[in-house]
């Protein structure tokens, strides 16, 4: 996938006032706020997973479709959210989420910071590599270092342990499991919901217009008097903090971090959600997100090949649906109207 | 003090002396033409005073500061904008946010991330007026992409206007759009800068064009200034004549050929 593809009917924030994605928002909350009545709990846990990757890839996607920049590591920021969240539970001995949150965040903030700093140099294929080769320097660290990061073995970060809004909700006691399940549901869609509405406001912002313009067209862009690198790195840090987030957020739902999630496969995986999607629109990510961990699901479940299974998706997708399930749903809906206009 | 002086402006790409030791004054107000045979370093002047090329050697005071080590945006931002030879717009952009981009770049406000862009009643009302002023009102939600090469043309002017700069350079508003296009543009550019106060600098290789709307008409030729005066002097120079159209003597220049 080349940035070329990228530009092409990229993303614009003209079309329909606020109202009605707005009202669209909050119809679709409210199925997500019913749907673990309605599902056994196993369904709750595999769309807390969807949700927890929709914010990593809605922050992926300021870079790709709102900046132009193709980031092959985003692991790095994910994994950066999740370890330093395993440190703050293991070696500080912290219960609250939050404060995980508020250290995950910062520990998430300091590494894109840096990163960014050095990949915003460049553009294209060399930015690429770069994010792609700082990503395998975090997982070699986690890797080698084991008498830290727990080596292949990973970090444990038990539910059980931590509590959500401040010691409101904690999961001591018999059935906790579940209990942790459905209040964790909602503490996810929350923060979903909040990061979701976060990015929007950030794209339809002048800054995400400036970050637009500098996709579109760098050298104009500068000669607007647009500071072309300080604003892709300030994107960068944003696009990693909301990715940390999600790492954040995925650490007590899998009950453990491993060096898995700071491999180069993983920041594939972020890749093919928002082309899944489509890239090009908002929402894309999102849904690419949720599509893809059941996909993966299903597909690791049903054959040992689930990866050829999913290459062959990600290939038929390049080739039929290049703007995504979201960008293509659009097109259709678009056509639609017409025809009944 | 002059708005813009050039010493000694040097910009050498190998053995092709693109910019030549050009000392060149422009005053505040003036509608300045620069123009050459192909070749004779018009857009390079113009790139390394925007600083979209570093000069070699020699100054660039501006305002009576020197600027010459100054980057592209701190030379925006001191109020000197430019249009390109090759449109160069936003293209997924519609027209409207191309200028408005402009706009909250030149206030500051694209540092604003919590804020709503197409809430700011402020510079929606002032792109919605440049777009009018450039006779792009109805194509305010196209995108850039999408509009005719004479609007594509009008727009780039249109965007480097919007900083409100006090010296413009326009890289050939009217190329690649026909005759009958070509007076419509250059009519609503100079009737917008002129009405403005704005400097000028306007790299035209049509005559007529150039003679209709210059104070003054700067003639390059091998990177270095030829001549320079105002249309009636440059009308009778023979040797700028020569170069340009290849021939010369009494009203070379109105001849068509």
């Amino acid at each position: 996938m080349s940035l070329a593809v990228a530009k092409k009917g990229a993303i614009t924030s003209t079309g329909p006032s606020a109202w009605r994605p707005a009202v669209a928002a909050i119809a679709i909350l409210l199925v997500l706020a019913v749907l673990p009545s309605l599902v056994d709990p196993y369904q709750t846990l595999l769309l807390t997973y969807g949700l927890i990757m929709a914010i990593a890839a809605l922050g992926f996607n300021l870079l790709l479709g709102y900046t132009g920049l193709l980031s092959f590591g985003h692991s790095a920021y994910f994994g950066a959210g999740a370890y330093t969240v395993a440190f703050i539970v293991r070696d500080l001995g912290a219960q609250s989420m939050e404060l995980c949150i508020v250290g995950g965040l910062l520990g998430t903030l300091l590494i894109s910071a840096l990163f960014g700093f050095v990949c915003v140099r460049h553009t294209r294929i060399f930015f690429g590599i770069l994010t792609l080769a700082l990503s395998q320097v975090l997982w070699s660290l986690a890797f080698k270092f084991f008498w830290v990061t727990g080596g292949t073995d990973g970090i444990r970060v038990a539910y059980a342990k931590l509590t959500l809004l401040g010691g409101l909700v904690n999961f001591a006691g018999p059935g906790s499991f579940q209990r942790f399940v459905f209040a964790y549901y909602y503490y996810v869609l929350g923060l979903f919901a909040l990061a979701t509405v976060v990015m929007w406001v950030i794209v339809h912002s002048p800054f995400g217009k400036a970050l637009q313009a500098i996709r579109d067209n760098e050298t104009r862009a500068s000669f607007v008097g647009i500071s072309v690198r300080r604003y892709r790195w300030i994107a960068f840090v944003i696009s990693g903090a909301f990715t940390g987030l999600a790492g954040v957020l995925w650490v007590p739902l899998n009950g453990l971090t491993t060096p898995d999630i700071l491999y180069w496969p993983f920041s594939g995986e972020i890749v093919f959600m928002s082309v899944l999607g489509g890239f090009r629109t908002f929402t894309g990510p999102i849904v690419g997100a949720v599509v893809f961990n059941y996909l993966k699901t299903y597909a690791v479940a049903s054959t040992e090949y689930w990866q050829l299974l999913l290459g062959v998706v990600l290939v038929v997708l390049v080739l039929a649906l290049p703007s995504g399930i979201v960008g293509t749903a659009a097109r259709l809906a678009a056509r639609f109207t017409r025809g009944t206009s | 003090m002059s708005l813009l002086e050039t010493v000694h402006l040097k910009k050498y790409f190998g053995d092709t002396h693109a910019v030549d030791d050009v000392n060149l004054t422009i005053e505040e107000g003036e509608f300045i033409s620069l123009v050459g045979p192909n070749g004779a370093g018009k857009t390079s002047f113009c790139n390394v005073v925007s600083a979209y090329y570093s000069a070699d050697s020699g100054k660039i005071i501006f305002q009576g500061e020197d600027v010459s080590n100054t980057s592209v945006t701190q030379r925006v931002k001191a109020g000197i904008a430019r249009s390109f030879q090759l449109v160069n717009l936003f293209d997924d952009l519609t027209a409207f946010d191309n200028v408005a981009l402009a706009i909250f770049s030149r206030e500051g406000k694209t540092r604003n991330i919590v804020a709503l862009a197409r809430r700011d009643s402020e510079v929606t009302r002032e792109a919605d007026a440049v777009l009018n002023q450039f006779g792009l009102a109805g194509k305010r939600n196209e995108l850039a992409r999408g509009l005719a090469q004479g609007e594509r043309k009008l727009l780039d002017v249109a965007l480097a206007y919007a900083l409100r700069p006090k010296l413009l350079f326009l890289d050939e508003p009217t190329s690649g759009v026909s005759t009958h296009d070509k007076g419509q543009i250059m009519d609503t550019i100079a009737s917008v800068v002129r009405g403005e106060g704005i400097t000028a600098v306007v790299v035209e290789h049509d005559m007529d064009v150039v003679f209709k709307y210059s104070d003054r008409i700067v003639v390059m030729h091998q990177g270095a200034i030829l001549a320079q005066g105002t249309p009636t002097e440059i009308r009778k120079n023979e040797q700028v004549a020569m170069i340009l159209i290849g021939s010369s003597g009494p009203d070379a220049f109105s001849r068509k050929d």
